[in-house]
């Protein structure tokens, strides 16, 4: 007979042989909506726009869903829209481009003067823009991974050299829109309307410029870049545990390196857009493109601590923050009240960002 | 780069100083402005140059780094005082804060005269030689009147500068009011009008992507806006974008302030119906005669009849003209253009 003290397998006859169940407490309704926004972080951007354009939509009578207000909301969105696009990239690798704005400038300023004051062909001016673009994203990419400097500090510093860079080369004196027509029409292509084979594209009868189209197709590749290549997987890791991805033998200072390049790129995309719809080379223009690139990347959902959000929220956030303008000013606001609600959408963006978040906790 | 340029760029980003000697004489001078590479700063200091080289004054020029330095224009008047000046031009940043080291030159006798921006209060500087902005917006508000087919029945888009209604924008703005006919409520800000052929007001920070975004915004509310008042010429060239996009350029009048060449090439392009120039090579030419005067005879300059400044000029620009509104031709606004 076997000592009861000696039946060492006992407790594995007796075990409980059903797969191991956690102890999962009873989630109030608010904990269950604080879930399902953690797991689907395009969700909250998609939500917060949509209840905008009802609320909107009511406000102003309807009128907001009119072909022409739609039209407007999004030409006036799709500049800073392809800038919330670099500027995502940038903030998921946990830094921040507070230069884009002022480099997209610099490029449109460099495409127009090489183009009309140079006259060189409109091709090669435009390469010479993406040069200006890349070549400036390249050096605030050498300083925050070869000199180890804040990204805020970086792209603080190159904001203001390059806008200094842009009065000083200009005059602050614009290329006027005429000048261009007759000399590089190729420069105005993102500001004519999307025509194809006498097909025109239209939102309820108004019609589109290809400005619009570009901010789309941008947002669609890197949205697809981001979700299924290395590279992109690759700038998710950096952001979210920089040593960790290095451990896994990510490179992580070249991914840092490429995205402020890929983010001059972008910046390039969004300089040539701009001329075609401005018309004019405006040195003074886009004196706030930086920021509100910055709030539509936040509204978006992307956590400013890098490695949380996406793509695609940031289109979101640019278009949340076009259908309040376009509202706020169809429903009579003041142009203050604009500025105010972007503001207190900002910060609700982020409490609720930091509410979700500390599910993990 | 060698060290020289270095070194001389360092002293030049510091604080901007560069004095230019024009002559030997013993009276001197000094012109400060907010920067020197807007083309209208730019045009200031060459009518000063040129006119202090006529009279045989020393002239001294100095510059912000960007607008709405202050530091660098209070070491300015410092160094001009230091260096016995009689008197002072200046293109003020900051229009009060700069009245404490004002009230310290004036009181070792030095005349200082603001140009363009009128210090705040008004007499913390003994002369102001400015252009009459709402004269400026008076003179454009009378030629749309008298250019549009139906001026009771007319829909009106306003473009001002910013939010915060700084005082030039306000004058601008209410000064086209008056001489469209409409009441302009109280005169110490836009946007108080009840008047309905106003359809709105909205922003445009006086560049091109403001005044683009501005126009499309009012044509929202209402598609058959018909007059334009623009703050200054690059944002009514946005507008103009939008309006063509609209399929409306043709059958829109634009109107604006400011008188830039790219401005009045808009006008000669038919972009602008009409816009008003201004004279940043006279105030600068004015003050620096005012100077030689009160250095001679210790006599101040004096404010124009029934404003609380000198009046240095402002002429409608139309190749369109119309009676009772003075103005001179396109070819003679491109005469005169600055930048």
């Amino acid at each position: 007979m076997v000592s009861q003290s000696t039946d060492h397998e006992r407790s594995a006859r007796d075990a409980d042989t059903s797969s191991p169940v956690f102890d999962r407490p009873k989630r109030s309704l608010i904990g269950q909506i604080q879930h399902l926004l953690h797991n689907n972080p395009t969700l909250v951007p998609v939500l917060i726009l949509l209840a905008s354009v009802v609320v909107f939509a009511i406000a102003t009578d309807g009128r907001l869903i009119t072909g022409l207000a739609i039209k407007i909301t999004l030409e006036q969105v799709s500049i800073v829209g392809i800038l919330a696009c670099a500027q995502t990239l940038v903030i998921l690798t946990a830094g921040i481009d507070l230069s884009i704005g002022a480099v997209m400038v610099l490029s449109y300023v460099a495409m127009g003067h090489l183009a009309v004051t140079y006259g060189l062909p409109a091709p090669a001016a435009l390469l010479g823009g993406f040069g200006v673009g890349m070549g400036l994203g390249a050096v605030s990419g050498l300083l925050v991974t070869r000199v180890k400097l804040p990204p805020f500090i970086v792209t603080l510093g190159m904001w203001q050299i390059v806008l200094a860079t842009v009065y000083l080369y200009t005059g602050s004196q614009s290329i006027r829109s005429q000048a261009i027509d007759t000399t590089a029409p190729l420069l105005k292509l993102f500001g004519e309307r999307v025509s194809i084979g006498g097909w025109d594209l239209t939102i309820l009868g108004a019609p589109v410029i290809y400005a619009v189209v570009l901010m789309v197709a941008i947002f669609a590749v890197f949205s697809y870049i981001m979700r299924l290549t290395a590279w992109g997987r690759h700038v998710y890791a950096v952001g979210d545990d920089k040593e960790a991805a290095d451990l896994a033998g990510v490179r992580s200072d070249k991914v840092v390196f490429s995205v402020y390049v890929v983010a001059g790129f972008i910046a390039a995309f969004a300089a040539w857009a701009a001329i075609g719809r401005v018309g004019s080379i405006s040195p003074s223009s886009f004196a706030e493109a930086n920021l509100d690139s910055i709030a539509a990347v936040v509204i978006g959902g992307t956590s400013l601590f890098g490695g949380r959000g996406t793509i695609l929220g940031s289109l979101f956030g640019a278009l949340t923050v076009g259908t309040f303008a376009t509202g706020l000013k169809l429903a009579g606001a003041d142009p203050q009240w604009v500025l105010f609600a972007s503001g207190c959408l900002i910060i609700l963006a982020v409490a609720l960002d930091q509410w979700i978040r500390r599910i993990s906790a | 780069m060698n060290i020289r340029t270095l070194i001389a760029g360092s002293i030049l980003a510091s604080g901007a100083v560069f004095a230019v000697p024009a002559s030997a004489a013993d009276i001197g001078a000094c012109l400060i402005t907010k920067t020197d590479i807007n083309p209208f700063f730019v045009k200031m200091k060459e009518g000063a140059s040129a006119e202090a080289q006529k009279l045989g004054i020393r002239l001294s020029s100095y510059a912000g780094k960007v607008d709405g330095d202050h530091e660098s224009q209070v070491n300015a008047v410092e160094t001009c005082i230091a260096d016995g000046a009689k008197g002072i031009l200046i293109t003020a940043s900051d229009t009060s804060a700069i009245t404490d080291v004002v009230k310290r030159a004036r009181d070792r006798g030095i005349l200082v005269i603001a140009l363009d921006t009128p210090l705040d209060p008004v007499d913390a500087a003994d002369a102001t030689f400015a252009t009459d902005n709402f004269e400026a917006g008076r003179l454009i508000g009378a030629w749309a009147k008298a250019s549009v087919e139906d001026p009771e029945n007319a829909k009106i888009a306003m473009l001002d500068l910013n939010e915060s209604q700084p005082t030039v924008g306000v004058l601008r703005d209410q000064g086209f009011l008056e001489g469209f006919g409409i009441d302009t409520a109280d005169k110490s800000r836009w946007g108080d009008e009840t008047d309905e052929r106003v359809v709105g007001h909205e922003v445009t920070q006086g560049n091109e992507e403001g005044g683009l975004r501005a126009m499309e915004n009012l044509l929202l509310q209402d598609p058959e806006i018909n007059v334009v008042y623009t703050i200054n010429e690059p944002a009514a060239a946005g507008a103009y974008e939008a309006l063509q996009s609209a399929g409306r350029a043709g059958d829109v009048l634009i109107v604006s302030v400011d008188g830039g060449c790219p401005g009045v090439k808009n006008v000669q392009d038919g972009v602008i119906g009409a816009t008003s120039q201004q004279y940043p090579l006279d105030m600068a030419r004015l003050g620096i005669q005012a100077i030689a005067k009160f250095a001679e005879t210790g006599e101040k300059p004096k404010a124009s009849e029934g404003l609380d400044f000198t009046n240095t000029g402002v002429n409608l620009v139309t190749d369109k003209p119309v009676d009772g509104v003075p103005s001179i031709s396109v070819a003679e606004g491109l005469d005169r253009c600055w930048g």
